[in-house]
Formats: structure tokens, C-alpha cells, sequence
């Protein structure tokens, strides 16, 4: 797939396919969760917001990690397309921090008893938030593209140290936001009945993810090979 | 691999330690800065002044809440098993506010070693399941 027409071919195939099983794993895992699962002991009903919010703040996350790939393809192999991709996923992974830092603090006000505070958790994601703002700022105030492409790469990879400082926040220092619920030493602290619609909903939300990545790359190659000859065929056809 | 994507390699590889080594000096200088609040004992092992705002947090103790019956006043003990706070607040508290929770305070410490706290945020744990589940451990205890 590293040739920009043949990705293009292969791609129109499978975005059908992205779409439906995105939209059967969201549907099915958020009717679940929202209507099916029980109740929480303590919190009510005012849970349920997780089932959007831990899917997009893993989202948020898990997309940065996947960018530094792409930005050490980049830097290393100057493979075209990891530049592209790259560029395609940054607005994807940086509408998910946003949407994760909304719906915690809608969760946090009812709870917590206050919209924000300014805990490593909660600070640590909005500096997330901020490098992502600066690598799509840094992207589009070059205009060479191939340049723009090794200027964020680099980023990506200076950016990164971020990501296991939100991870580790809520063990290294007292923060409000509770620790992590899930661990990989110890059984997760919430009930099965809970965690499987939750399960589905993280899997729906990266399909999202590779759905509209899918999209904004071809987007992105179209773009950028429109003066070479598989692109006009394509158009004048 | 040819050395030239090998030379990139390192040098990617050296940026990113770097970048590790930033972050890593940035968060142990922090460290005792970041936290959101301290705990009775850190509390008692210090002198702070009357004026300035901190906050403090740990577990309501049990049986410690006493709410005015013509005001919003109330009084509870906060505690981390060790040391305890007793806070004064006048005020809506939050609906997660409970015995044996967690809690967040901010405030003035007194001169008479009480706390009047201008703002009570609940804090919650990692544990989430449905009320029967919650009796039956309950009723194990």
C-alpha cells in the first residue's frame, strides 16, 4: 500500500466495510450501555457518560502513539504515504482528546462538584491537546509539503513523552480523577455486565478512527499527486 | 538497512530520549507540586498560614458529618487512617459526598487547627458496579 495509486484503489474497497462494522459495534455498544447495563452503586445513571468518554480519551492517546509511528516511517524510510497519514489522523485523534476533556468534565460538575480542576490527569490531556493544535499549526504554516511532513514527524516523536505522563498521572501524584479501572496486574474494578458494552464501544470508536483516517488520506493523496497521470485517468473517466 | 536510514534512526531515537529525559526532569521537579492536595498528616507537619488557600483530602471519616438543621452548615472529619481534619463548610455539598468517600477541600487552616473550607469537591474511586453487587459485598463485611 505505499504507493499512493494503489492505495487509493485498495482503500475504496474497504471503506464500505469500516463504515458498517463501525456502525454496528457503536450502535450495538452504546444501546447497550446506555439502556442495558445497570446502574452504577454510587454514581447513578451519571456513569453511563463513560461509554463515550473512556473510548475517546483511549482514542485520543492511542491516535498520538500512531502518529510518531507514521513520523519515524517518515523521518527514516521518507516513506510519502506515513507523511500523509500522519497528517490525516492528527484533526481525528485531536477532535477525540477535545470530546474526552468535554464529556469528563460534564461528568465531573454532577460528581466532583466542579466543571474543572487543574489535577496532573486533567492538565496532562489538555497539554495533549495543545501539541496536537501545534502540530496542525506547525503542518500548515509550511508550505513545502515534504518539509511540513518531516517538521510534524519530528514533533510527533518530541510529543510523545506526554503520553505516559497521563497514563502514570493518577499513580504518580494525588489527582481527583480517579486511578485507572483497568490494569493489566490486577482484575478490572468494575463489573463484566459493565465493562463488555464498554469493550464494544472502544473497538466501534477505533474503527471510527480508521474510517475517517481512510477517508482524509485519500483526500490528502488526491491532494497531492493531482498534477501525476492516475489521478487525471481517474477524474477524466 | 543502509547506514544513512540507520544515522536517521539514532538520531530519532536520540530525540525521543531527549524529549523522555525533558519530560522525566519536568515531573520530578514538579513532583510535590502537582499534587492536588495534601493529606491530614502532611498538614500537620507543617506551619501554614492562616491566610493562605490549600487543599486537603482523604476519606470522610464514619458517623463525623453533622449538618445544621437552619443552615448550610456543616461539620465533618476528614481522615487517611493516620492523622484527621476536622472542616467546616457552609454550603451545597456535591452528590457524591458521603461517609467513607473520598473528598477534596479547599481553605484556610485556622489557627485552632480546624479547616473552613470555601469549596468540597467529591472524589471518586475506581469502582464501578450495580447496586446488588455493591449489598452483596456489603453484607460480606
Amino acid at each position: 500500500m505505499g504507493s499512493p495509486p494503489l492505495f487509493y484503489r485498495w482503500s475504496s474497497k474497504i471503506i464500505p466495510w469500516l463504515g458498517i462494522l463501525a456502525i454496528i459495534f457503536l450502535s450495538v455498544g452504546l444501546f447497550w450501555g446506555l439502556l442495558i447495563a445497570p446502574t452504577d452503586y454510587k454514581q447513578g445513571d451519571v456513569y453511563r457518560i463513560l461509554y463515550v468518554h473512556v473510548p475517546s480519551a483511549i482514542l485520543g492517546q492511542s491516535i498520538f502513539m500512531f502518529m510518531a509511528a507514521c513520523g519515524l516511517i517518515n523521518v527514516v524510510w521518507r516513506a510519502k504515504i506515513s507523511g500523509m497519514m500522519l497528517k490525516s489522523a492528527a484533526p481525528i485523534g485531536m477532535s477525540f482528546t477535545l470530546i474526552a476533556l468535554v464529556t469528563g468534565s460534564v461528568w465531573g460538575k454532577p460528581t466532583w462538584g466542579t466543571w474543572w480542576v487543574w489535577d496532573a490527569r486533567l492538565t496532562s490531556t489538555l497539554i495533549l491537546l495543545f501539541i496536537y493544535a501545534a502540530l496542525i499549526g506547525l503542518y500548515s504554516s509550511i508550505d513545502d509539503k515534504t518539509k511540513a511532513d518531516r517538521g510534524v514527524s519530528i514533533l510527533s516523536i518530541v510529543g510523545l513523552a506526554i503520553i505516559p505522563v497521563i497514563k502514570k498521572s493518577v499513580d504518580w501524584w494525588q489527582t481527583l480523577h480517579q486511578p485507572s479501572t483497568f490494569t493489566l496486574t490486577s482484575s478490572p474494578s468494575m463489573s463484566p455486565e459493565m465493562y463488555q458494552p464498554l469493550l464494544l464501544c472502544v473497538i466501534g470508536f477505533y474503527l471510527i478512527f480508521a474510517f475517517t483516517l481512510t477517508l482524509n488520506l485519500r483526500n490528502e493523496v488526491i491532494d497531492r499527486e493531482r498534477s501525476k497521470n492516475w489521478v487525471k485517468q481517474i477524474f477524466v473517466n | 538497512m543502509n547506514p544513512l536510514r540507520k544515522q536517521r534512526l539514532y538520531a530519532l531515537i536520540a530525540v525521543l530520549i531527549g524529549s523522555l529525559l525533558a519530560t522525566w526532569l519536568v515531573v520530578s521537579a514538579l513532583s510535590e507540586n502537582m499534587n492536588l492536595f495534601y493529606s491530614p498528616s502532611e498538614i500537620l507537619e507543617v506551619d501554614i498560614d492562616e491566610n493562605v488557600l490549600i487543599r486537603a483530602g482523604g476519606m470522610v471519616k464514619q458517623g463525623s458529618i453533622e449538618k445544621s438543621k437552619d443552615s448550610l452548615n456543616v461539620r465533618f472529619t476528614v481522615t487517611d487512617y493516620q492523622n484527621e481534619l476536622i472542616i467546616n463548610y457552609e454550603g451545597i455539598l456535591p452528590d457524591l459526598f458521603d461517609e467513607n468517600a473520598g473528598v477534596v477541600v479547599r481553605g484556610n487552616l485556622k489557627t485552632d487547627g480546624t479547616f473552613k473550607a470555601i469549596e468540597v469537591l467529591a472524589k471518586h474511586d475506581e469502582n464501578y458496579m450495580p447496586p446488588e453487587v455493591a449489598n452483596i459485598i456489603e453484607a460480606n463485611e
